[in-house]
């Protein structure tokens, strides 16, 4: 399954980066410094890839005409600014010309919506923000349908279509795993009884739900950013910050008195040690989701920079060698980052586990 | 860090945590309880009928001992009914032994008593056959003795002689 | 002289790969020598080693 989807993601990996060439093929005819705008392109390319977007492009290419044309379709935008704002994604132009939605005006800068003025243009705005990062403002209640928010949507679709209908399996035949089941099975047996019961202990069963959910959604998350979609969700913070936050509440809003006794007054250490270890044990509190969140993120942050930047390579060195070298160095980091992907949701998870044992410790002193 | 705190799209939390949680809740409901309930119930039934299998063999192992000990008790009692029937036998044997050997004692004394009375009869018998004879005998010889006067008075005369020596 | 952060971001990551390493290598000993309790020791393994790679990536992007 690995193989093919490997294959998959580099036959779409190379679609990408052959309409890269192509552009820069356009572009280094009006620059005398081919080499660098190619390193430029694919650095800005790989900058963009990490960010969210407004709308679903697939692949954007540069025509003839030295205009971007952008394959994909558009989403939905939603703002609060003054009242409810909705419109699509199209409007913004992919960042080339201002949208005027109800007398509002909005321009698309570096991934971030700004409110604009009339009759200023979107280069102006860009030329003013490069001056004085203030000079016009984010707008910051942006509910909008970003291509994260589908991914996680169309995610959450599959978990539920897929686990659902195990579950009917199940009742179908007599609690015997059948065909998906057989492969979801073993997983969901060695979250219960590998991460969830060794850790947590007897009172495992009411985080085995949130347990479960946070592997597949990461894991599943994880894959999805491998394949050609050209999806980063769990590698963009928001979202890592969110799945560290319900870990974190869960933690603290479930612990019991013995957790709180350790942070605040730690039992069997001298009066100075404990007024001493309250702030390290209360900052511990905070640091331990951050950590969760930054792991996540940077993981498979630096996973996509990684691999795209050796593919990226491929186009840089101009001989035989340095290419088919480059292509043999990704093809090895996509297998491995497969492994981080797994890897990476199995630590939320386990951690997770860990942390709402410790919530859940009973004092044995 | 500054970067980071820039990147951040609350938009995007706020979704990612609506749909997290709401898929948390849905799944909750409508999958892992009914799968991990299904495991659950499958390895309880597992549980329960290797339970029962292991009971079953302790059961086994208790009738097979039943047995074995019925088996040693049978032995045993056929063992003492065996002793005590060859006891028996030889007492009886003993007895019909002695019992014989008295019987036969008995009808030796007895034939021995016969034999003695017959010898005494057949002595006594005897004894008055040969009287008798020694009678006829002596009859016939004073017959002959006395057939003549002559002969009869030297026997007086003998008799007369051997009175006198009285 | 001004050091560039990129070279504490070097340091920081000399830092957590030697304390990995160390882990991994460690584990590796523990195993061998317990092979029936691998899979506990690697458990121990990873939390560790990504409590470390969470002090390595705070510090990181504090540097």
């Amino acid at each position: 399954m690995s193989k093919a989807l490997n294959m998959k993601f580099f036959s779409l990996a190379l679609v990408f980066f052959a309409s890269i060439s192509f552009a820069t093929a356009n572009t280094s005819s009006d620059s005398s410094d081919g080499e660098k705008d190619l390193k430029t392109e694919i650095n800005e390319y790989i900058q963009h890839h990490l960010q969210d977007s407004y709308d679903f492009s697939l692949y954007s290419y540069t025509n003839s005409e030295h205009e971007h044309v952008y394959i994909g379709f558009p989403l939905p935008v939603i703002l609060w600014d003054n009242g409810l704002q909705v419109f699509s994604s199209s409007k913004l132009h992919h960042g080339d010309a201002i949208a005027e939605v109800n007398g509002n005006y909005y321009a698309l800068i570096h991934g971030k919506i700004y409110k604009g003025e009339a009759g200023v243009s979107i280069d102006q705005m860009k030329e003013a923000l490069e001056h004085d990062h203030h000079a016009y403002h984010k707008i910051m209640n942006d509910f909008s349908i970003t291509k994260s928010v589908v991914m996680m949507l169309l995610t959450g679709l599959l978990m539920f279509w897929l686990f659902s209908s195990l579950a009917k399996s199940y009742a179908k035949n007599k609690g015997i795993p059948t065909g998906f089941a057989r492969i979801f099975e073993p997983i969901v047996l060695y979250i219960r009884d590998d991460i969830a019961e060794p850790n947590i202990g007897p009172n495992y069963k009411k985080y085995m739900s949130y347990l479960l959910t946070i592997f597949f959604f990461v894991w599943f998350l994880n894959l999805f950013g491998l394949t050609p979609l050209g999806v980063n969700v769990t590698g963009n913070i928001a979202v890592t910050f969110g799945l560290a936050l319900l870990t974190f509440l869960i933690t603290n809003l479930t612990g019991n008195k013995n957790y709180w006794g350790h942070i605040f007054w730690m039992p069997g250490v001298p009066v100075p040690m404990k007024i001493l270890l309250a702030p390290i044990e209360l900052l511990g509190v905070i640091i331990k989701p951050f950590a969760l969140m930054i792991r996540l993120w940077a993981n498979m942050s630096a996973g996509h920079i990684v691999l795209m930047s050796i593919i990226g390579l491929m186009f840089i060195f101009h001989s035989w060698l340095g290419s088919s070298l480059s292509f043999l160095l990704s093809f090895v980091l996509a297998i491995l980052e497969l492994l981080v992907a797994a890897l990476q949701a199995y630590i939320f998870t386990m951690l997770s586990a860990l942390y709402f044992g410790f919530a859940n410790e009973e004092a044995h002193h | 860090m500054e970067k980071l705190i820039e990147e951040f799209s609350f938009g995007l939390f706020i979704w990612q945590t609506v749909i997290f949680v709401g898929l948390v809740l849905l799944l909750k409901k409508f999958a892992w309880k009914p799968i991990l309930d299904a495991v659950n119930e499958r390895e309880e039934g597992i549980k329960g009928a290797l339970e029962a299998a292991d009971e079953a063999r302790k059961e086994l192992q208790n009738l097979n001992a039943d047995n074995e000990k019925l088996i040693k008790e049978a032995r045993a009692e056929r063992e003492v009914m065996i002793k005590e029937a060859r006891e028996l036998k030889e007492k009886m044997i003993a007895d019909a032994k002695g019992q014989a050997k008295a019987e036969a004692d008995k009808l030796v004394a007895q034939a021995q008593e016969t034999i003695e009375s017959e010898k005494k009869a057949a002595v006594a018998d005897i004894k008055k056959q040969v009287a008798e004879l020694s009678i006829a005998i002596a009859e016939k010889v004073i017959k002959e003795e006395l057939s003549n006067s002559s002969k009869q008075d030297q026997l007086v005369s003998d008799l007369v002689k051997d009175i006198e020596i009285n | 002289m001004e050091i560039p952060t990129i070279v504490g971001a070097g340091l920081i990551v000399i830092g957590a790969g030697l304390g990995i390493g160390k882990i991994g290598g460690s584990a590796m000993e523990a195993i061998a020598r317990q092979p029936e309790a691998a899979g506990k020791i690697q458990t121990a393994m990873l939390i560790a080693a990504a409590l470390i790679e969470g002090i390595g990536f705070a510090a990181l992007f504090a540097a």
